[in-house]
């Protein structure tokens, strides 16, 4: 897949190359699953573009500054001059070309790599098969830690998440309190966590490994300690982590999850073999409390309630 | 019992003896050596007899220059803080390596990021440039003062007012653990129910009030006080671009105030605007605040631009190249900077085509800024380039900010921002157009300007190292935080387990000691500059050989500017007046007509610091008493309605006379 | 711009006065419009937050139009009065100017009395501002506007003492004009917070 990613790659690298000292993990530029490949790779088209017009200036600029310094009588001094319409001509033009191209990039890729667009390749060349549906995981940021579940299992994990090679992922993202960014470099671009709102992702993984995910959003005291292990797994390993979750959790009930609730941080990774039913869809209406009224339910004023919840509000549709 | 307890409350509100953080040794050292500096200030001003001076001469002047000074200072000394914050960050992030926490307490680090941040924006940055544009746009404009005198004092003191709270915040209590935006529901009562955050809302509120009145009376001393013949299209860029940035400064600030007003209506009366809870929607807020913050950053950034511009011609000894072309693309990033503000979260989930339209507005900002580089470049083609060092800075500019303008242009494309928001990258970008745009045009127009504010330039030598240790610092400092943010590593982030990475943090680290030395040199230069002042004396009044008005008078300029008002016939009007051999008139001086000294603006400042105060520490009953005397104060005076003078025909005669036979 | 313009000496110079002609009213229309601003991010929040009902109260069980339209009538009266007084300034009238100005303070301060009564009664039946985000919302708009009201009328008693000490001088005229457009830019608020808030909220 890095393929042709390894021409331009290349090209950036040597224009980078007073600090590219090699030997490191440049996660963002070198990613594991399609969708940060490809937004990898929009960086490196973008900054080629802009060199285009910015090494010119940073040439010309230590050349006039050289070649007209005071003590070179020989240079022309024209001291009057201060108009030139063919190069205010350039001048408005050169950067308008350039702007002009990166805006029709910028255009074409917001809309193909748009977190809430469902994938429609699993990798460069390869469509996702008709059959193929997404795997759900809800995400919810909590103080301080990260919550996962994965309806289709009916299991959820804290501080660690685990998806299979090359199948979709749609990640359904809220937070209980703080707001927060959910990111895997590896993975995908992030999004933010808000409460009483979601939002989407949607990513596949394509080579097996260990990622780290955290929030790039500060949060406050335990923000720090915000990480998660994202695993890559092939299919039979992926059934064997779900099984050993399956195994080793404990029941997700209501007290349970109220004692998850308070604020901690550092959180060791724990497992859930099952979930209370509708508990994410509660956690999103700020309802888990018995006698809560959720918040898709007031919307619109005590006489007539039946609104969408906030989930809809913010993203328009597609 | 309960009563003399309710008292206690009323007067000291939540303010404790536990409130003085004695725990923190980092904090008490820094406060004994805070109090020892001040106190030897003190003692040394009040030894020397220089209080009643300082207080008629300077902190009731309304004497724009005087008012001008006095921001640079403030400016510099909240630098010198902000930049504390800094290193201390840099330390610790190279050290928090594994096993090793670095030395700060998570809790202390998070209130220094977000203090650092806060300072640097505003009350390093605005200071700066609101105090180069006092100084500077009268005098560009052949004016006498300012339109309102009175307010510039007063405006002067409310954003000193802002930094004095923010200061105490060091030793009383605590400041913001929240990022320099505060974004709730993490600044919301509930999340932070302490003194840091409030400190946070009345320090920028108080300060707040008085930017948003100095932007008004800049945008009418430019309008209505031009000299003779100015018309728009003859001002100086730098008029240009101050009147651009003050117009922001009036149409962005509001906002500021309108959104901080609900986020403390959350806090101190339980209201619901930002909340989780209740129908409150954070979203609100962060919109809100960067319609304000995004306009800010021209706001900064533009003077610098008008600063470049008046030394890249000077020094080229050449008219600037294309200058209607650089007034249209100063006005079309004025009027752009409302259009953009939702790149600063194309994160937040809106949808493909919102986020595309920003991050193309975005990037149409760059055309006109591009040009404005171009425009520069072409003065210095067929120009006599004289490095001085303000020409330095310019070039070292130049070269940094178009690096900068393009990792902000990565930045406006939206899937390229997934990755790269709230990175390390996003951080070495803003700092790379700050420092490189920002601080090197603010210190290339201090060494500019500083033979007109005092009557001699700045010794050569240290001028210099100045330059390349801020260079080269800038340089150490900032790149590491790009490869690290194409690693991956998020900001704020106050302990790292990957070892791979802490090579990059020392070498930022390194950076931020030579900005440090960089720092220490730009205040020695005016120290030797000072100690030879005799040598590098200007008698002229026009060092650089100028092209600007400000040149035209003698250095210092005399408390009225201009005893006869220049006329003017072309942009570079000084330039044009030496060319055509001005005669300066010998006789037929007039008394001039000034405005008085008056203590108010800093009375009326010095209540609102006691309000805000009062109010971070729920101190009701001064509250109370502080906003009563306010209103007060503000009516007390408006019965005062002797509030100018004369200067005696005779007394600018002998003045003039006096300061002209030194030139000829 | 680079055309020479042949001058002679007595032509580099002239002698003009410090003060700008008409700089405070400029100046003062300038605070206005950023105060305009002010009140447009209230109005933003408000059309973001005026249906978060959080299950409480809606706009249209709360808002007496009756009374409200009471209110609107005596600050459009106030405008007209302020005119009135303004029309005696220029006639050189300093006791007929002070009687319309008093006038004028009076209707602001009923304006003021029934809104406070408005929001006693809110508060009282448990519509306060800590109900819901369109509460907190609604409260802060008004609130704003009724707090500029309070400040014109302080500022009115201000300038009535001004003009019985120093009668109708330059400066006390210059005052008079800024507290004219001040004043009848609340009017122009009040009817943006009237059509928006209050009609527009009685219909949903």
């Amino acid at each position: 897949m890095f393929t042709k990613q390894s021409f331009s790659k290349t090209l950036l690298f040597a224009a980078l190359a007073p600090v590219f000292l090699s030997g490191c993990n440049w996660v963002v530029m070198s990613p594991s699953g399609d969708i940060a490949a490809q937004q990898a790779n929009l960086i490196v088209w973008a900054t080629i573009l802009m060199l285009i017009i910015v090494v010119p200036v940073i040439a010309l600029t230590f050349w006039f500054a050289w070649r007209y310094r005071a003590s070179n009588k020989k240079a022309t001094y024209s001291p009057d001059w201060d108009h030139s319409t063919h190069l205010e001509l350039v001048i408005w033009a050169a950067p308008l070309a350039i702007i002009i191209a990166l805006g029709a990039m910028t255009w074409v890729s917001t809309h193909q790599l748009d977190p809430y667009r469902p994938l429609s390749r699993i990798d460069e060349g390869k469509p996702v098969p008709a059959d193929m549906e997404p795997l759900v995981v809800e995400v919810v940021a909590m103080d301080w830690k990260w919550l996962f579940f994965y309806p289709e299992y009916d299991i959820a994990s804290v501080n660690e998440l685990a998806a299979p090679l090359d199948r979709p992922i749609q990640f359904k993202i809220t937070s209980t309190t703080m707001m927060n960014s959910f990111f895997i470099p590896a993975l995908a671009g992030q999004i933010y966590a808000m409460g009483g709102m979601e939002t989407k992702l949607h990513a596949v993984i394509n080579e097996v490994g260990v990622y780290d995910g955290f929030s790039a959003n500060y949060s406050g005291a335990g923000f720090n300690g915000m990480r998660f292990k994202f695993h890559g797994l092939q299919d039979e390993d992926f059934d064997e982590w779900i099984a050993r979750v399956k195994a080793q959790g404990e029941n997700l009930t209501r007290p349970v999850y109220k004692e998850l609730e308070k604020p901690s941080q550092n959180e060791p990774v724990r497992y859930y073999r099952s979930v209370m039913p509708g508990l994410y869809d509660k956690i999103l209406n700020r309802c888990v409390d018995p006698g809560t009224l959720c918040m898709k339910d007031m919307m619109g004023g005590h006489q007539h309630a039946g609104h969408q919840p906030a989930k809809a509000e913010h993203h328009d549709a597609h | 019992m309960s009563e003399s307890f309710d008292l206690g409350k009323l007067i000291f509100g939540r303010l404790t003896l536990e409130s003085f953080p004695f725990h923190d040794p980092i904090i008490v050292a820094t406060f004994i050596m805070v109090a020892l500096g001040g106190s030897a200030l003190l003692v040394a001003v009040t030894r020397a007899g220089l209080w009643g001076y300082l207080w008629r001469e300077w902190f009731t002047s309304i004497d724009h220059k005087r008012i001008g000074v006095m921001y640079m200072i403030l400016g510099i000394v909240m630098l010198l803080r902000g930049f504390a914050d800094a290193i201390m960050m840099r330390l610790h992030q190279a050290m928090a390596f594994g096993d090793s926490m670095g030395y700060l307490p998570p809790d202390h680090y998070d209130q220094i990021f977000t203090a650092h941040g806060v300072i640097m924006i505003f009350f390093v940055a605005m200071p700066f440039v609101v105090g180069l544009m006092n100084y500077m746009v009268p005098l560009q404009i052949g004016a006498r003062d300012v339109a309102f005198p009175f307010l510039n004092n007063f405006s002067f003191w409310m954003t000193a007012s802002g930094a004095i709270l923010v200061m105490l915040s060091l030793f009383v209590g605590e400041f913001a653990k929240s990022g320099w935006l505060a974004y709730p529901p993490l600044t919301g009562i509930l999340q932070s129910p302490g003194v840091g955050v409030d400190y946070y809302i009345w320090a920028l509120q108080i300060a707040g009030v008085g930017t948003l009145l100095s932007g008004v009376n800049f945008v009418v001393t430019i309008i209505k006080m031009r000299a003779p013949g100015m018309t728009l299209m003859k001002m100086p860029v730098f008029v240009w671009t101050s009147l651009c940035t003050n117009i922001l400064i009036v149409a962005a600030f509001p906002v500021l105030t309108a959104v901080l007003a609900m986020l403390s209506l959350d806090r101190y009366l339980d209201m619901n605007f930002f909340t989780n809870d209740l129908g409150g929607n954070a979203m609100m807020y962060v919109n809100l605040i960067w319609i304000w913050g995004h306009p800010e950053v021209y706001i900064l950034i533009l003077p610098v631009f008008g600063v470049f511009s008046e030394i890249v011609a000077t020094y080229s000894g050449k008219r600037l190249f294309g200058y209607s072309s650089m007034v249209y693309a100063t006005v079309v990033i004025t009027i752009l900077s409302y259009l953009v503000w939702l790149h600063h979260f194309f994160t937040m989930g809106s949808g493909a085509t919102v986020n595309s339209f920003f991050g193309i507005t975005t990037m149409i900002i760059s055309i006109p800024t591009g040009a404005k580089v171009f425009n520069w470049l072409f003065t210095m083609y067929r120009g006599r380039i004289r490095f001085d060092v303000p020409m330095l800075w310019t070039v070292g500019f130049m070269v940094t900010f178009v690096i900068g303008g393009m990792t902000g242009v990565l930045l406006a494309v939206p899937p390229a921002d997934f990755v790269l928001h709230n990175s390390l990258f996003l951080i070495a970008h803003f700092h790379n157009v700050i420092i490189g745009g920002v601080v090197f045009g603010v210190f290339a127009a201090i060494t500019y300007w500083y033979p007109k504010v005092t009557g001699y330039k700045i010794d050569e030598f240290w001028g210099k190292l100045t330059f390349w240790f801020w260079l080269l610092g800038f340089y150490l400092a900032f790149m590491p935080l790009y490869v690290l943010g194409l690693m991956g590593v998020t900001r704020r982030m106050s302990q790292f387990d990957d070892p791979s990475l802490q090579i990059w943090f020392q070498i930022a680290l390194v950076g931020a000691i030579l900005i440090g030395i960089g720092i220490f040199c730009f205040l020695m230069q005016f120290y030797v500059s000072y100690r030879k002042r005799d040598q590098l004396r200007d008698e002229t009044g026009d060092p650089w050989d100028g092209r600007t008005l400000e040149w035209s008078t003698t250095s210092p300029p005399p408390q009225y500017n201009f005893a006869f008002t220049p006329r003017v016939y072309d942009n570079d009007a000084w330039w044009q007046m030496k060319a055509n051999g001005y005669q300066h008139p010998k006789e037929g001086f007039l008394p001039i007509h000034m405005p008085k000294n008056t203590a108010a603006g800093i009375v009326i400042a010095g209540i609102s610091t006691v309000l805000g105060f009062a109010l971070i520490w729920h101190m009701w009953l001064i509250a109370g008493l502080s906003f009563v005397g306010l209103i007060g104060a503000i009516i007390a005076h408006s019965f005062n309605y002797k509030r100018d003078y004369y200067i005696p025909a005779e007394e600018v005669a002998t003045v003039e006379l006096q300061r002209r036979e030194v030139i000829a | 711009m680079s055309q020479s313009v042949a001058v002679n000496s007595n032509l580099d110079f002239v002698v003009r006065d410090h003060h700008a002609p008409n700089g405070t009213l400029l100046g003062f229309w300038l605070y206005l419009m950023s105060d305009c601003l002010v009140f447009a991010a209230l109005f933003a929040t408000y059309g973001v937050l005026s249906q978060s009902y959080a299950g409480g109260p809606t706009g249209a069980e709360l808002f007496d139009l009756p009374l409200v339209a009471l209110n609107t009538a005596f600050l459009l009266f106030s405008s007209i009065t302020y005119g009135f007084a303004m029309l005696q300034m220029q006639q050189g009238k300093k006791h007929g100017t002070m009687i319309w100005l008093g006038i004028t303070g009076l209707f602001g301060a009923a304006f003021l009395a029934v809104e406070l009564y408005e929001f006693y009664h809110l508060i009282h039946i448990g519509a306060g501002p800590q109900r819901s985000a369109f509460l907190s919302s609604f409260f802060a708009l008004v609130g704003t506007h009724g707090l500029h009201v309070m400040i014109g009328l302080i500022w009115l008693v201000t300038l009535l003492f001004q003009l019985s000490k120093h009668g109708l001088i330059q400066e006390n005229r210059r005052r008079l004009f800024c507290l004219s457009m001040f004043w009848h830019f609340l009017d122009v608020i009040w009817i943006g917070v009237f059509t928006f808030v209050y009609l527009m909220g009685s219909m949903t």
